[in-house]
């Protein structure tokens, strides 16, 4: 194999090819956004271990590779997709292969008037208003050369918007699927989800994978909840055991709005997930679970960050990982409570079992408080499945397989149970069943 | 002969606590094993459960025509072993309804027997659940968690009722049950004695024994059985205290 250019290097030289490939459209101002991307992009320097963020997080097995900027296209039948849905799940379908939004594949069902729910290219295409007025804000590209690079590659991506007090009923199932061959490639998914003053949406991002080849999904999601809106989010990533993905999800959260999600992962190769949300407003309500499964080599790092930067705010983080084999996991909960933000409640918590020697959690909690009438508490453990429950369970009857499955359940049925949609919850509870009782 | 334990020894963390123990149940019976705090009842429950801390160094359990120690825990539950424990263990996230319905399931594959439906199922834990006079809503809290301490040993009763055990042995079910409760939990076991199964009863106090009438008695202490006799032994180890046995030990054991 031929000798890699660095990976910073690689992406600039490459930006030719990706312009070329957006059809003309680079005279539009949205072009300008991307072009000063790239240059902030290349001014900034790869994380390393030695940044506090990233102690961690060693992103050399990433940057080793030179990832095709276009991603190949990849055939998809209707049958392939279903096998990624949920059963029972009423729901409005977005398909994304390799990056590229597949209207073919996807279906709506009826929508309230005036909402939107397609792809982030054709709101470029539109100029739409609201991707003007949210894109690039909350995910800012200063300080964070992934996003930077994603945006300076922002090609596709999901976009919801929904106007002022409108309610979406069903959930907004939102896959992306990367189809592998021999290219390492790279996809850049870039969302928007905007909920206005009054409004309700529920949005499954899902990524996930046909075939075990290499890709690095390097996404950036960006939600604005307005007044009083709620949205609910899930995040649920199952992807190859030889892909990269580098996650960020940044959240604004104006009055009285309500916030919940919940990340999900088997992971990848390599995951990191940058998770914040910002209460912009009072009276804001957030909730943060998450449940990650990893096994064999896999490493998996969530980085959240709650930034009560107003008062009269309730946030509630909850985050469990199960680590098999020589899994690595990290979980960084920063909480941030600012010197006007009174009366705020927030509560963190993050709990690990190691099913193995040596599987390694390094579990940060991080409480910086400014303000004095506040309640915060948070905790870590880090332990191994309950011996004594076990041999409980096992004078029962209970095989040694059925007896773990039972306390994994256990274990994680706080977080599942959060979950609204219980199509989801029987999807998870299934997922354990497969991993732990075969 | 259902059980037969030969001169068994087993010991933890390098303290030898049983040091051969010889013991004969037959189907059909009860037998209570009695002794002062420390003299290995638990330990000698435990082994025949098949708790792996403990190191059996020397002896044979025979079982039903197989050799126990060579079987897994939950082979031997399985196979009719029940324990009882002292101190059941709070499982939170698994309802009371969730490990029985694995339970029976996973001993009725075991034996070859097709799995109960929903239906059936819940009809016998209702009819069992009578027999101890549980409450239907703890079918649903998780195992033991929060459970007083006497809730908690009703609950083991139940479980035994549910699984229908060929041997079960309760280790010290009376402990923390009010005159009630004790009752109540006596009348289960009651019911569930019958000509083809055994039941071991571990007790500290010979209070449980009037209500479950023991066919023979042992008594345990330094990890040897000392004394063994009818129902009236314990009686007589009430009236006497364990100090009896202390002070005749050298004597008896010959
Ligand atoms: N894990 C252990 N390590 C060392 N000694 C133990 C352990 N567990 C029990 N023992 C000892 O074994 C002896 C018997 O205990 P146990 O079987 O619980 O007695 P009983 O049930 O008759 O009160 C006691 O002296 C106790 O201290
Ligand atoms: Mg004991």
């Amino acid at each position: 194999m031929m000798s890699n250019i660095d990976f910073k290097e690689w992406f600039i030289s490459n930006y030719k090819t990706f312009e070329k490939s957006l059809n003309g459209e680079k005279t539009t101002s949205f072009h300008q956004i991307r072009k000063e991307a790239l240059s902030k992009f290349s001014e900034m320097n790869l994380p390393t271990t030695k940044d506090e963020e990233w102690k961690y997080t060693n992103i050399s097995p990433i940057i080793k590779h030179n990832f095709s900027v276009i991603p190949h296209k990849a055939d998809l039948s209707t049958e392939e997709v279903n096998n990624f849905l949920f059963d029972k799940l009423e729901h409005h379908l977005l398909v994304f292969v390799n990056g590229e939004f597949r209207n073919d594949l996807s279906r709506l069902n009826d929508l309230p008037s005036s909402v939107e729910v397609g792809s982030l290219s054709d709101a470029i295409k539109k100029n739409h208003p609201a991707l003007m007025k949210h894109f690039g804000k909350y995910a800012e590209d200063s300080h964070n050369l992934f996003t930077a690079l994603n945006s300076a590659y922002t090609k596709d991506g999901a976009f919801v918007f929904v106007p002022k007090g409108k309610i979406v009923e069903e959930p907004i199932h939102i896959i992306f699927i990367n189809k592998t061959t021999q290219d390492k490639f790279v996809t850049q998914p870039r969302n928007l989800f905007i909920a206005e003053d009054n409004s309700k949406v529920t949005v499954i991002e899902h990524y996930t994978s046909i075939g075990d080849g290499v890709y690095l999904n390097n996404t950036v999601t960006e939600m604005f909840v307005g007044e009083n809106a709620n949205l609910d989010h899930i995040k649920l990533q199952e992807e190859s055991k030889k892909s990269f993905h580098i996650s960020r999800m940044e959240v604004d959260q104006e009055r009285s709005s309500n916030f919940s999600s919940h990340l999900i992962s088997t992971g990848a190769e390599f995951s990191r997930n940058e998770f914040t949300t910002r209460f912009n407003g009072e009276g804001g309500e957030s909730m943060l679970n998450g449940l990650f499964m990893i096994d064999d080599e896999q490493f998996f790092d969530a980085h959240t960050m709650i930034d009560h930067a107003k008062p009269y705010c309730n946030s509630y983080e909850h985050y469990k990982g199960i680590l098999q084999d020589k899994a690595r996991g990290v979980f960084n909960g920063k909480v941030m409570v600012r010197p006007d933000a009174q009366k705020t409640n927030a509560f963190q918590e993050n709990n690990s079992i190691l099913l193995s020697d040596d599987a390694v959690m390094n579990s940060k909690p991080q409480l910086e408080i400014f303000a004095d009438d506040v309640k915060c508490s948070h905790g870590a453990t880090v332990g191994k499945l309950d011996e004594e429950a076990k041999f409980y369970l096992k004078t029962r009857g209970i095989g040694e397989e059925a007896a773990t499955a039972m306390l994994i359940h256990a274990f994680a049925s706080d977080v599942i149970k959060s979950i609204r949609i219980e199509a989801l919850r029987d999807y998870l509870e299934e997922i354990i069943s497969k991993r732990f009782n075969q | 002969m259902l059980l037969e334990i030969k001169n068994l020894h087993a010991r933890i963390e390098g303290n030898e606590i049983l040091k051969g123990i010889n013991l004969k149940v037959d189907a059909g019976e009860v037998h209570a094993i009695m002794g002062p705090n420390g003299s290995g009842k638990s330990t000698l429950a435990s082994v025949l459960a098949g708790r792996e801390e403990y190191e059996v160094t020397e002896g044979e359990i025979w079982y039903n025509g197989k050799n126990l120690l060579e079987l897994s825990p939950e082979d031997r539950a399985r196979e009719g072993v029940f324990l009882a424990f002292q101190y059941p263990v709070e499982i939170p996230g698994v309802s009371n309804t969730n490990l029985l319905k694995t339970a029976v399931n996973e001993i009725r594959k075991y034996r070859g027997e097709e799995e109960l439906d929903a239906m059936e199922f819940l009809e016998l834990l209702k009819e069992k659940s009578k027999l101890v006079e549980l409450d239907q809503k703890f079918l649903s809290r998780s195992v033991n968690e929060g459970f007083s301490g006497g809730e908690k040993k009703r609950n083991e009763i139940f479980q035994m009722a549910v699984l229908n055990p060929k041997l079960a042995i309760l280790d010290e079910t009376d402990s923390g049950l009010d005159i009630d409760a004790l009752r109540i939990v006596a009348n289960g076991v009651n019911k569930l004695r019958s000509k083809d199964n055994a039941i071991i009863v571990v007790t500290h106090y010979q209070r449980l024994l009037n209500y479950i009438v023991p066919d023979y008695v042992h008594v345990l202490y330094q990890g040897k059985i000392v004394k063994s006799g009818g129902k009236e032994l314990a009686l007589e180890l009430e009236e006497k205290g364990y100090d009896w046995v202390k002070n005749n030990k050298a004597e008896v054991t010959v």
